[in-house]
């Protein structure tokens, strides 16, 4: 199934969820933070989306974009991929550790790296990083230039 | 009879440790040897890797992914070239896309017999297994010389190609080396498989459950050892691994030992995937014509990989300049290694050593 | 002929000649109690010489066999075919910095270095190294060795307690826990042996051999792989080199130790090893008996054969894990042992001694032992073996891929 279908079916399913219709490379569906969850849920039961390959934050100009890559095991096919928006100002998502355990560590990577908290997480701590270091090394105003190393 | 009074201590296993792989801690809180519970502390080597990244421009980050799972240089560099080709769509020569299979094949066995290696090594056999394995992995790395003229950081692969095509010696070499792997897997199995203290230690040690390696996000043959056989090659074929003839194996329980017959099965798929596109090697060019500027159109894009430790995955956006906006890395040691806590509670002290063994990681890029 | 024989006879006896001549030469100006003094005190200086000494061979021998087992070429850079790498080392590990770290408790640290050395040395003054060459012919040889040999045990202990690190008390406790359990199918299997001696000493035991004229493992094949299987654990030996498990608790109960303390250690374990193959050529393998060759020379070959197997075993095996160590003695070896001694017990108050039906009748005695574990055990030996499924496509349908 395309993932146009795969767009219309939840569309179509959940009408009370804002979903983007995001075309690219990879045609992606835009979900609002507070439904994340929801629709997570049903990917995983409903849908046969079990395992989450990848949860990655990205710096916009604009915005915090954090995207997840679903897959499943049981059929074969390319992902659904998820793209949630979070404001500039102090970003908080929904975790879903509790649907897809494996996001436990990546979420943590993002808050570490990317400065995006996500509420429910059961240990949101620095991951990479050392305890105690300050600032969110991938965003795009932490200084990376040559002369501007940091060390700890 | 009263009870005895016991306590739980805490050990620090690394980050100095002759078995962590690196530079890699786990916090043990034992309860004599047995383990109650484990918490791996990463990012040792950290170096931000995915920064650096953002600011190399596209074609910099060929060389630099060799440096994230060093022991599998190439297969990081396929899953990158591929994920920048699909961003800026262009298609390598039919040549070029069998070469690149066999180096990403021949990277697999060079990988799972470090992997058997150094499990066995933990398994306290002083060295020789291991030694083993890596006089066949010399071999492997020669190829690797005269093809790229690096034995481990080979920068062979560049977006739209390869960077050279094979020197005339080493399709007969790589023949040789192909058909020569099954008999040494034999003799490998031979000393290792059927010997009662590895059965021993290695049988129902870090069992793995299908469903919880799912729901971890394991991959590779660490999910596969589980029972759920989950191959990228298969399921979502990349490149033209729709064209050989393999299988995939799995294993029935789950556990260390599973794993490790998994490595094993697996090498012998890699070989004979060699030896198919060594027999249907094209003639023709190597490489689309190079670009110096090399800027691939606005977009973002996930490409992912069977790399033989697991599912290796790029996300990369471009803002259509000459460097990545974002270049993240999905690696599959750094999400395989949570599963560790699961596997180790209830074991030993000893097991714990055997299943980070098992899950096969590599720091470089767990840390990134 | 007779001159050959004489020849042969002198070379055999050359060591006993030369303490003689030299007992001689003190008689001639000193008392009675004085030669017996200064012998007594030769001999120790001699066995530890002989001791420290054969380390560096012993480690060569070592790393040359390991070396060609794992397809290398193991130490060929120092003296001749490498030969001199055992000083090398030893010149490393002397000018190395003494660490004591400062939360150890000092006194038993140190005490602990030295410790386990001794009762090795006190070894070997029992065994006899060729026909006569014995430094104290005991009449309870083999009980003295068992008592010696369990402080190693304490000393072991000592150093991993005493370092306070928590690898070092790991390895210390796995220490007590394995040596306490190997000791007693150790003992047992050996029981049976002097049953058939009826005596203790380690000399006997040898001249039992002559007069059976068969060697013991011929009689007594069970009791020897026990009684080597145990030893290797004893001597914390690969595969059952759980106290130093080095890639699980770092080096165990040396840890914290570093060099000459730390060589103590390596010198306590080569010597150790090298006993353990002594008693086992005693007791079983006939000593110094042997055709042709001087007695000596005999008993070297027989004790550094058992050596190479010890690095072969060392090669090859992987690591038991604690509790299957446990299992094993306590299920296995120490059953077994049991068995061995009741049915020698047995068969030697049925046949006659030194006879060539006793021999029989031993072996068959054996070989139903054998059979009856394999009849026992087998069902579970022979483990289902485990395959994995290759499966041609995945095992799920074919999804249109967007």
């Amino acid at each position: 199934m395309t993932a146009k279908e795969t767009f219309d079916r939840l569309a179509a399913k959940f009408p009370q969820f804002p979903l983007g219709y995001l075309e690219g490379k990879d045609t992606a569906i835009l979900v609002k933070g507070e439904n994340l969850v929801g629709l997570a849920q049903h990917m995983r039961d409903d849908e046969e989306y079990d395992y989450c390959s990848s949860i990655t934050g990205v710096d916009y100009p604009d915005r915090f974009e954090v995207v997840y890559h679903l897959y499943s095991t049981k059929k074969e096919g390319g992902p659904v991929i998820l793209k949630v928006h979070a404001e500039r100002e102090n970003p908080m998502l929904p975790s879903v550790v509790s649907i897809w355990p494996t996001a436990n560590w990546q979420e943590r990577e993002v808050w570490d790296l990317m400065g995006i908290r996500f509420s429910g997480h059961p240990n949101l701590t620095r991951i990479l990083m050392w305890e105690g270091f300050e600032g969110h090394p991938l965003r795009k105003d932490f200084p990376g230039s040559e002369d501007e190393y940091i060390f700890g | 009879m009263t009870e005895l009074k016991t306590e739980t201590i805490t050990i620090n296993m690394g980050p100095q440790h002759p078995s962590t792989h690196g530079v890699f801690r786990l916090i043990l809180t034992l309860d004599g040897e047995t383990v109650v519970d484990v918490e791996p502390v990463v990012g040792y080597l950290h170096r931000n890797h995915e920064k650096i990244g953002e600011k190399n421009n596209w074609i910099q980050n060929t060389p630099f992914t060799d440096r994230l799972d060093y022991i599998s240089p190439m297969s990081n560099e396929f899953a990158y070239v591929l994920a920048v080709e699909k961003l800026a769509e262009i298609e390598p020569p039919e040549r070029a896309k069998y070469i690149r299979i066999i180096m990403v094949e021949l990277n697999r066995i060079v990988n799972h017999m470090i992997a058997v290696g150094f499990l066995l090594n933990e398994l306290g056999c002083f060295f020789t297994p291991m030694f083993y394995c890596l006089r066949w992995r010399e071999l492997v790395v020669d190829l690797y010389e005269m093809t790229a003229g690096s034995r481990m950081m080979p920068n062979y692969f560049w977006i739209g190609g390869v960077s050279a095509d094979l020197p005339e010696k080493f399709l007969p070499e790589c023949k040789e080396f192909v058909d020569a792997v099954p008999g040494f897997i034999d003799e490998l199995e031979r000393l290792l498989t059927d010997n009662e203290i590895l059965q021993m230690r290695c049988r129902n040690v870090g069992v793995l459950p299908p469903d919880v390696a799912v729901e971890y996000g394991c991959t590779g043959p660490l999910l596969r050892a589980s029972g759920v056989p989950y191959d990228i090659r298969k399921a979502e074929p990349y490149s033209i691994y729709d064209r050989f003839d393999f299988d995939i194996a799995a294993g029935t329980v789950g556990d260390v030992l599973d794993r490790y017959l998994v490595r094993i099965a697996e090498m012998r798929q890699s070989a004979k995937i060699v030896e198919q596109a060594l027999r249907d090697l094209p003639e023709g060019e190597t490489a689309t014509p190079k670009k110096r500027k090399f800027r691939p159109p606005e977009g973002d894009v996930y490409h992912r990989i069977e790399a033989p430790k697991g599912e290796l995955g790029f996300y990369l956006v471009s803002d259509g300049s000459e460097n990545p906006y974002r270049y993240k890395i999905r690696a599959p040691s750094f999400v395989n290694l949570q599963s560790l806590p699961y596997m180790c509670r209830g074991h030993k002290i000893a097991d714990v050593v055997i299943i980070i063994g098992s899950i096969d990681i590599t720091m470089g890029e767990v840390d990134r | 002929m007779e001159a050959i024989q004489g020849i042969l006879e002198f070379i055999d006896q050359i060591f006993v000649k030369l303490s003689f001549w030299f007992s001689a030469q003190l008689a001639n100006f000193l008392p009675d109690w004085g030669v017996t003094f200064i012998m007594m005190f030769a001999t120790v200086l001699v066995l530890i010489v002989f001791g420290l000494a054969s380390i560096i061979w012993i480690n060569v021998f070592e790393r040359k066999i390991i070396g060609r087992i794992q397809d290398r070429y193991g130490p060929n850079r120092f003296g001749p075919w490498g030969l001199l790498q055992c000083v090398a080392d030893m010149i490393k590990l002397l000018t190395k910095e003494d660490v004591t770290p400062t939360k150890a408790d000092r006194l038993i640290f140190n005490l602990a270095a030295v410790a386990p050395v001794i009762p090795t040395f006190m070894i070997l003054a029992v065994l006899p190294f060729g026909r006569g060459m014995v430094a104290a012919d005991l009449s309870i040889g083999y009980l003295y060795i068992v008592a010696v040999g369990c402080l190693g045990t304490i000393a072991i202990f000592m150093a991993g307690w005493s370092s306070r690190n928590k690898y070092a008390l790991l390895g210390g406790m796995r220490t007590v826990a394995q040596m306490i359990s190997y000791e007693i199918p150790m003992v047992l299997s050996v029981v049976g042996v002097l049953l058939l001696v009826g005596s203790l000493s380690m000399v006997s035991i040898v001249e039992a051999q002559g007069q059976w004229r068969l060697p013991f493992v011929v009689l007594q094949p069970l009791a020897f792989v026990l009684y080597f299987t145990a030893a290797v654990a004893e001597v914390n030996r690969s595969p059952f080199d759980l106290p130093e498990g080095e890639s699980e608790i770092v080096a165990g109960y040396h840890t914290e130790y570093s060099g000459i303390k730390f060589a103590m250690f390596l010198l306590a374990e080569y010597i150790n090893a090298f006993s353990i193959c002594a008693i086992a050529t005693t007791v079983f393998l006939g000593g110094w008996q042997g055709p042709i060759l001087p007695s000596w020379a005999w008993f070297f070959i027989k004790t550094y054969f058992l050596y190479f197997v010890l690095i072969w075993m060392r090669g090859t095996l992987p690591r038991l894990r604690v509790d299957q160590l446990m299992n094993f003695s306590w299920k296995t070896l120490v059953p077994l042992a049991l068995a061995n001694l009741m049915l020698t017990a047995l068969v030697a108050k049925l046949v006659p001694q030194y006879s060539h039906v006793g021999a029989i009748a031993f072996l068959v005695m054996n070989v139903v032992v054998i059979v009856c574990i394999a009849l026992v055990k087998y069902p579970r030996w022979r483990r289902d073996r485990r395959e994995v499924v290759l499966v041609p496509r995945t095992a799920t349908p074919q999804v249109d891929s967007s």
